[in-house]
């Protein structure tokens, strides 16, 4: 064994996995994608640090465009000798695949890091489970299973060995978020330990088999029938060996470290009759159950899959006792339509071969069944592990079962008892419900680690996020103990249960999780007195009932005064440490202070004296309350979503809205992934603190207010002046100021309980007070005060009637926000900058409007579950979605066109044909009409209308056929939606294939720069200078110019807007997009919390960057052309402030002058120069002269 | 002839000395100042406010909806170091330092008392020659006395003055009750030179926006007049070296300036305006008119027209028009 000592680390499975795989490896080839993303993020970072590998170089680490670039390069990098590895999972792994096969048919020694995670199917889903890597089976890859995240470093370790020597690629795949994000201590492999398991004459063989024109072969000929098979059976023998190999690499890594691992690892009974074969971390609560039910007398035992392919049979049937009599296999994914789960499958298989070959050990062949759990990172509890060993325990157990879900449509799921727990006395388990914004999980991140460090205490943390991305809510699940922690699952069985924000108290249960006598810390606004008598009855209750510890602390106040702002994790931190117990009270104060010295010194000793005097003020304001044995309030729970909600609402999305979605059967959900539209209106989030407030009087009706308004809070209304009659009390309204609608009564309405309180709306509004300049016609005010009045107020709006569309002059701002937004109340970050262009979009066409949705931040807030923000008008038309994938959503909108000019093609040639028995004009003028004004559109709807009622009599077959197709006669809008990730790398190709097409597709491109969704990874539209993650020195290199590249084929509507700078060149350039005959691309500036603004202050910034000349605005119409005109028109001023001014605006390049202040000077001076060079082509490019000279005409 | 001057102990070839301004933000730029004949260069100042507010900005955006999304538990890279606080500062006197020969003046502008010492103490570190305080308050609280910004401004001088070496300067505001009470006790700490005066941002009132809009006015030669009055009239009161600062633009205001009693005469606006050639002319104004007017060296000239020095002191004092009063014994 290695001698020196090793460390304990506190660290998540994904740390883990980097922490291996950069020290073995030279070239890392990356793409980001949940859960691998961070995997990648630290290689990058240790490499942009300079930290070596094993060998005593700095890995390459490099980002590609997709995970087919990734493996692409991986594989160039192999075939020429370098170590080379990747991280990823779900689709990107699947985008992998070609090169996949291709790497393992050409023996090539690597190992792809998987935090395997769902496969998007009926919807996607980024948590885990095992449905990505087991769509590889087929390609060749050994596949290594790590079950916790002290495996993950270990296995990272024992494939990157056992690979070289094998010559066998490995995925080493281990749960998404279950093992990937779970902060576990673990100790931690030195670079001693990592020599020893490296077999120099390994690497070099796989050197020498690299491509070199010193000693030239070939490798990926073209096979014809005569010898392909042969050479496709060449590689049995490497298969054969590969199990062994991987053994001795175990056994070797047990002499070095001290860990002995097998292929397949038993624990249990002896003399088990009963075993439950299981891959991954379910294999940790299957062991915790056995261990609790052996301690019953109860005969069972756990497989643990640890190499599941190649897959052993002789390890395999060796690892399971003789007196076995019933298996029950667990897969942690679905093959719809196999014959059983692909695990299950191999067990068969196994012991039928077992039993056709061998001499059999067993008395009686063994009762096989399978089953599914713990699919998307279900919960998968010890309770579901008893449920699995009772049925086995039947004379016929039940096969294809589900466990952990309640199937009541095909009857496949085993009943459980949740109150079944294994949870040992002596583990702390805490429980924290706090919002992303005031720091919880970071704090309990930390907390770990100080116990961690402080104690021989095991520490364990996992964390639930909310699916939206502002006024986000997280949970945070602790388990401190005095052994190894094998819970792979939530916390349901508290005794310490944190609320770090008081409004949680109306909208979660928190107290069902807590244990008799445990205790409950509450951060509340009113003093210890006062704090009882608020208490919603349902929380007294609990707390009586279950005699708890009850302690309050105004966190808030202690946070403000000492300038934390709305970060109450330090303050929550020592609360949890002072009262918890867990470490003396001086001790753990100190250890706090150590932590924060550590955590913030090098952002400044400002922070660290911040954080230590909010630890100093906390102690003396947390005191513990003294209640009264009896219930004493009067206050309810409100209800989930309001009585008036359609069915589906009620009964499916308001069980996912308060955190019950567990518990919907599958009979209840849909079964195509198809949803209803709208439903984000009945999920009051009530998230503001203030909201904004309309002040008439000096309002001058601009709108706006409406158009910025990331989130559809803020609407407007013109309407019949006598309707005023019937509103509420507090209803506000004046006279509409102009001559369209003159005389008519004007509105502007918040939505109180919708709002997000971004304050963008004040920021724009340019009509201040002019008795007090510090006022404007919209001013910010406290949310919970006005409330009630307000939703009054909205309700009433939502009465009144929508502008007709025929009347509404759609191309000024004004008229453009009379129109219905379609698109409301998403789940996007407090100050969006993206959503406002997809809001405008749905005003200005959404009745008509398809929307191909490429995966990302849009397809997120637009889809993610529970509720949807695309809605539909009083009509019930609205925009149709669908977000297919991320790489290819430019071809699946081009797909939409395609089918719909299909469809209106044949109602067209079906018309004609029906002519005889329809009315002429009627016909005549369907196929004629204009269709480029709401009027004519409106009124091709009416003739199609009148069509539809002339053919419902008819009987031919035509007939029938034209009356399904007749709405395609009706004009359709087709927009394909997505951000820079996907249209500047992953979906480029697509892109550009589909501009070039000439079809009639709208591409709006919601450019922030960043791959936001994922955290602000580099795309190539990250600007030269900025920060970002894999760029973590600044980016070197200059932004792609996707406009220029579009205007390339000369057939492309393309515009650059930034609405912040111009919002009426915003509307002018997407309905000229929408009109324009062919495709058309708007490349939109979108501010972005990825780019370290105040969100309030978005639009500022990107009018910076439009007068800095960063971002040019300008319309590119070919249409013009036609005109003798100049297609390119710029829409702003030359540059008028320094790139500077606009760059230091933002912390994402303000960070490099406090990384690398020397690198920022230069980058920046490039970035200015880049601007200039810009500017001057872009100027040259709106003088060109395109009129036809006279001398060409007459031939003079 | 002879130019050269004591200020803060320093040895200085001539009086003229640029004040902190952006003009010494690179080397290039003092060593050209030096060029043309700066006899030593006080830094652009480091502000206390903005590096805690950079220090802050930077920490709230690296953590602002962190930890809130199971997709973007970050969003932007951790950084292995930051050059947070005034690290950028103070490299730029070190390199400073091994760059020009003239001594170097460290400045430090701020409104609370934290952070004053440390600052100081790190220039000190950083090898500078010496420092100038730049303190200022803008007191809109009515229930705030006189005597409570006072104590203000001579605490962190005195926790300054205790814990650096070097000479410190204060530069200050015209806006005292007592001026020369101020300056008495500021002397009396054991300042080295007082710096008369700061010029402030004023606020200016943009009509199109309604907003208010500060923003500084470079100065004239008319400037001078206000220094050159409580120039004259410390002179000698104080045992502190004083440098002038507003208005310098000639070689007269020099002159009138060093005849008042100034030890120094700091350029800025003109600096500002013309570029460091400016340094040069002044210089060559400043000899011209010494040989002309039969002047050898600065240092006799120096306080030859100060408040103690001159034939009617009440000259200094006079505040309004009134017809010179005739002495009548």
């Amino acid at each position: 064994m290695s001698t020196i000592e090793r460390e304990m680390v506190n660290i998540d499975g994904n740390e883990a996995a980097a922490y291996v795989a950069h020290k073995t490896n030279e070239v890392i080839a990356i793409y980001p994608i949940t859960p691998s993303s961070n995997m990648g993020e630290w290689c990058d970072q240790w490499s942009s640090e300079g930290r070596k590998n094993i060998w005593g170089t700095v890995p390459s680490v490099t980002e590609m465009q997709s995970e087919g670039g990734a493996s692409g390069a991986v594989h160039g990098a192999l075939q020429t000798g370098s170590l080379t590895t990747t991280f990823t999972a779900s689709q990107g792994l699947l985008l992998m695949i070609p090169n996949m096969f291709k790497i393992a048919g050409e023996l090539t020694s690597t190992v792809f890091h998987v935090s395997a995670r769902s496969i998007a199917a009926q919807g996607l889903s980024i948590f885990g489970d095992h449905s990505d890597v087991m769509s590889t089976r087929s390609t060749g890859w050994a596949m290594l299973c790590s079950h916790n995240v002290q495996e993950v470093m270990d296995f990272a370790l024992i494939s990157q060995a056992a690979t070289l020597e094998a010559r066998v690629p490995f995925i080493h795949f281990f749960d998404g978020f279950r093992t990937s994000h779970e902060v576990m201590k673990i100790e931690e492999l030195n670079d001693s330990d990592i020599e020893g398991m490296m077999n120099n004459e390994h690497i070099t063989l796989h050197r020498l088999r690299g491509l070199t024109p010193n000693k030239p072969v070939m490798r990926g000929t073209a096979q014809n029938p005569d010898v392909y098979f042969q050479a496709r059976e060449t590689v049995n023998p490497y298969y054969d060996r590969c199990p062994e190999i991987v053994q001795k690499t175990m056994d070797k890594f047990a002499s070095i470290v001290g860990r002995q691992y097998h292929l397949f690892d038993y624990f249990g009974a002896p003399d088990a009759e009963r075993i439950i074969i299981i891959m991954g971390s379910g294999s940790e609560s299957v062991h915790e159950a056995v261990e609790a039910l052996m301690e019953k007398g109860e005969k069972i035992g756990v497989l643990k899959v640890r190499l599941f392919r190649p897959f052993s049979l002789k390890h395999f049937i060796d690892a399971i006792p003789a007196t076995v009599k019933a298996i029950s296999v667990l897969d942690r994914t679905k093959e719809p339509g196999g014959a059983g789960e692909p695990m299950y499958q191999d067990v068969i298989t196994a012991l039928h071969e077992y039993y056709t070959t061998s001499e059999v050990k067993f008395a009686k062949y063994p009762k096989v069944v399978g089953g599914r759990y713990g699919l998307s990172s279900k919960e998968f509890t010890p309770a579901m592990v008893k449920a699995v060993f009772d049925e086995l325990s039947k004379e016929k157990p039940k096969n294809h079962f589900t466990i952990g879900i309640n199937d009541d449509l095909g009857n496949t799921s085993l009943e459980y008892d949740p109150n079944f727990t294994t949870e040992k006395n002596d583990v702390i388990r805490s429980l924290f419900f706090g919002l992303g914004a005031d720091g919880t999980v970071g704090a309990n991140k930390n907390s770990i680690k100080i116990i961690g460090e402080e104690t021989s205490f095991f520490g364990q943390g996992y964390f639930v996020y909310d699916s939206k991305k502002s006024g986000s809510t997280t949970v945070s699940h602790l388990r401190f103990g005095p052994r190894q922690i094998r819970s792979t699952y939530l916390i349901t069985k508290a005794n310490f249960v944190a609320c770090h924000q008081w409004q949680f108290l109306e909208k979660f249960d928190m107290l069902s999780s807590i244990v008799e006598g445990g205790t409950f810390l509450l951060n509340s606004p009113f003093p210890k007195e006062r704090v009882w008598a608020n208490l919603p009855m349902k929380v007294q209750e609990q707390i009586i009932a279950k005699k708890l510890n009850f302690y309050v602390i105004d966190g808030n106040a202690v946070a403000v005064k000492t300038g934390m702002g709305n970060r109450v994790n330090t303050i929550m931190q020592t609360c949890f440490f002072a009262i918890s117990g867990v470490l003396p009270r001086e001790q753990a104060i100190e250890a706090i202070k150590t932590s924060i010295k550590k955590t913030y010194g090098k952002k400044g000793e400002d922070i660290v004296k911040m954080n230590y005097a909010a630890v100093d003020g906390t102690i003396e304001n947390l005191f513990k309350v003294d209640y009264p044995n009896e219930l004493t309030s009067t206050i309810q729970l409100p209800p989930v979503v309001s009585a008036k909600a359609p069915e589906f609402v009620q009964s499916v999305t308001a069980k996912m809205i308060a955190g019950h979605g567990d518990s919907i059967p599958v009979s209840m959900l849909p079964v195509d992934g198809t949803y209803p539209v709208g439903t984000t209106m009945w999920e009051k989030r009530n998230i503001a603190s203030e909201i904004p407030v309309w002040d008439s009087e000096w309002c001058i009706q601009c709108g706006k207010c409406a158009l910025v308004c990331p989130h559809a809070t803020i609407r407007i209304k013109v309407y019949d002046n006598e309707l005023v009659k019937d509103a509420p009390e507090t209803f506000k309204h004046t006279l509409y100021k102009g001559n369209d609608y003159k005389g008519q009564a004007y509105t502007i309405q918040i939505a109180p309980e919708d709002c997000t309180g971004c304050g963008i709306c004040v920021e724009v509004c340019p009509a201040k007070n002019k008795k007090e300049t510090k006022y404007k016609a919209l001013n910010m005010a406290p949310q919970p005060a006005l409330r009630d009045a307000e939703r009054t107020n909205w309700d009433y709006f939502l009465t009144l009637p929508e502008a007709d569309r025929r009347t509404v002059d759609v191309k000024t701002i004004k008229g453009s926000q009379l129109l219905q937004p379609l698109f409301e109340f998403s789940g996007a970050c407090t100050g969006c900058g993206e959503t406002p262009y997809v809001k405008l979009v749905s005003q200005l066409f959404g009745d008509r409007t398809i929307v191909a949705n490429a995966t990302g931040c849009s397809s997120i807030y637009g889809g993610n579950l529970p509720t949807t923000p695309w809605t539909t008008n009083n009509d019930g038309r609205g925009p149709a979605w669908s977000n297919s994938l991320f790489e290819d959503n430019a071809e699946f909108g081009f797909g939409f066109r395609l089918s719909l000019d299909k469809q209106t093609e044949y109602a067209r040639e079906l018309l004609i044909k029906l002519l005889p028995q329809l009315n002429e004009t009627l016909v005549n003028e369907i196929l004629t009409c204009a269709q480029s004004t709401e009027t004519e559109i409106y009124d091709q709807r009416e003739r199609v209308k009148h069509l539809k009622a002339a053919l419902a009599p008819q009987t031919s077959p035509e007939a029938k056929q034209l009356v399904q197709l007749a709405d395609a006669l009706v004009k359709k809008s087709v927009w394909i939606m997505g951000g820079d990730g996907w249209a500047y790398d992953i979906g480029f190709g697509g892109l550009d294939h589909v501009i070039a097409s000439g079809r009639n597709v709208n591409i709006l491109v919601l450019d922030t720069e960043v791959y936001s969704n994922t955290g602000g990874q580099m795309s190539k539209a990250t600007p030269r200078g900025a920060v970002a993650k894999f760029a973590a020195g600044g980016k070197p290199a200059g932004k792609k110019d996707l406009g220029l590249i579009a205007m390339s084929y000369a057939n492309t509507y393309v515009a650059q807007i930034a609405m912040g700078a111009n919002d009426l060149q915003t509307v002018k350039a997407i309905i000229e997009a929408e009109a324009f005959d062919g495709p058309s691309i708007i490349i939109a500036y979108s501010h972005c919390i990825a780019h370290g603004i105040n969100m309030r202050l978005g639009m500022n910034a990107q009018k910076l960057a439009v007068d800095s000349g960063y971002w040019p605005l300008y319309r590119y119409n070919p249409s013009l052309m036609k005109e003798g005109k100049n297609p390119f028109q710029l829409d702003s001023k030359p540059p008028k402030v320094k790139f500077e001014e606009f760059a230091y605006n933002e912390i994402r390049y303000k960070m490099l002058t406090k990384m690398d202040p020397e690198k920022a000077k230069r980058l920046l001076r490039e970035a200015q120069e880049d601007v200039q060079k810009k500017w001057r082509y872009y100027e040259q490019l709106a003088a060109m002269n395109f009129s036809t000279p006279q001398s060409a005409v007459t031939g003079h | 002839m002879d130019l050269s001057t004591q200020y803060l102990g320093l040895n200085l070839k001539n009086p003229i000395v640029p004040s902190a301004s952006p003009m010494s933000r690179t080397v290039g730029s003092v060593r050209l100042m030096e060029d043309y004949g700066a006899s030593a260069v006080v830094l652009y100042s480091i502000f206390e406010e903005q590096i805690r507010h950079e220090t802050k900005e930077l920490y709230h955006h690296l953590t602002y909806n962190a930890e809130s999304y199971a997709e973007a538990t970050s969003y932007f890279p951790e950084a292995h170091e930051y050059h947070s606080g005034p690290d950028e500062y103070l490299n730029h006197i070190r390199k400073l330092k091994e760059s020009v020969s003239i001594p170097v003046i460290g400045s430090i502008n701020g409104v609370t008392d934290g952070g004053w010492v440390e600052y100081a103490k790190q220039i000190q570190q950083a090898g500078a020659d010496a420092l100038e305080l730049n303190i200022y308050y803008i007191p809109t609280d009515p229930n705030m006395s006189s005597d409570d910004i006072e104590q203000t401004y001579l605490d962190i001088v005195k926790d300054v003055r205790n814990q650096v070496t070097i000479p410190v300067a204060v530069k200050l505001s015209p806006f005292f009750t007592s001026l020369s009470n101020v300056a008495k006790r500021l002397d009396n700490i054991g300042v080295n030179g007082l710096v008369l005066f700061n010029r402030f941002y004023q606020p200016d009132i943009n009509l199109d926006t309604l907003s208010i809009e500060p923003g500084v006015v470079l100065s004239s030669s008319n400037s001078i007049r206000l220094p050159l009055r409580w120039v004259g009239i410390l002179h000698k009161k104080v045992k502190a070296d004083l440098a002038a600062t507003t208005g310098v633009h000639t070689g007269e205001d020099v002159i009138k300036l060093i005849m008042a009693g100034a030890n120094v005469t700091m350029m800025c606006s003109a600096l500002l305006r013309h570029g460091p050639r400016k340094i040069r002319e002044v210089l060559t104004e400043v000899q011209q008119w010494m040989v002309e007017h039969e002047y050898s060296s600065i240092n006799d000239m120096r306080g030859s027209m100060s408040h103690q020095n001159v034939a009617d002191p009440s000259s200094f004092e006079r505040a309004n028009y009134m017809k010179a009063l005739q002495s009548y014994m």
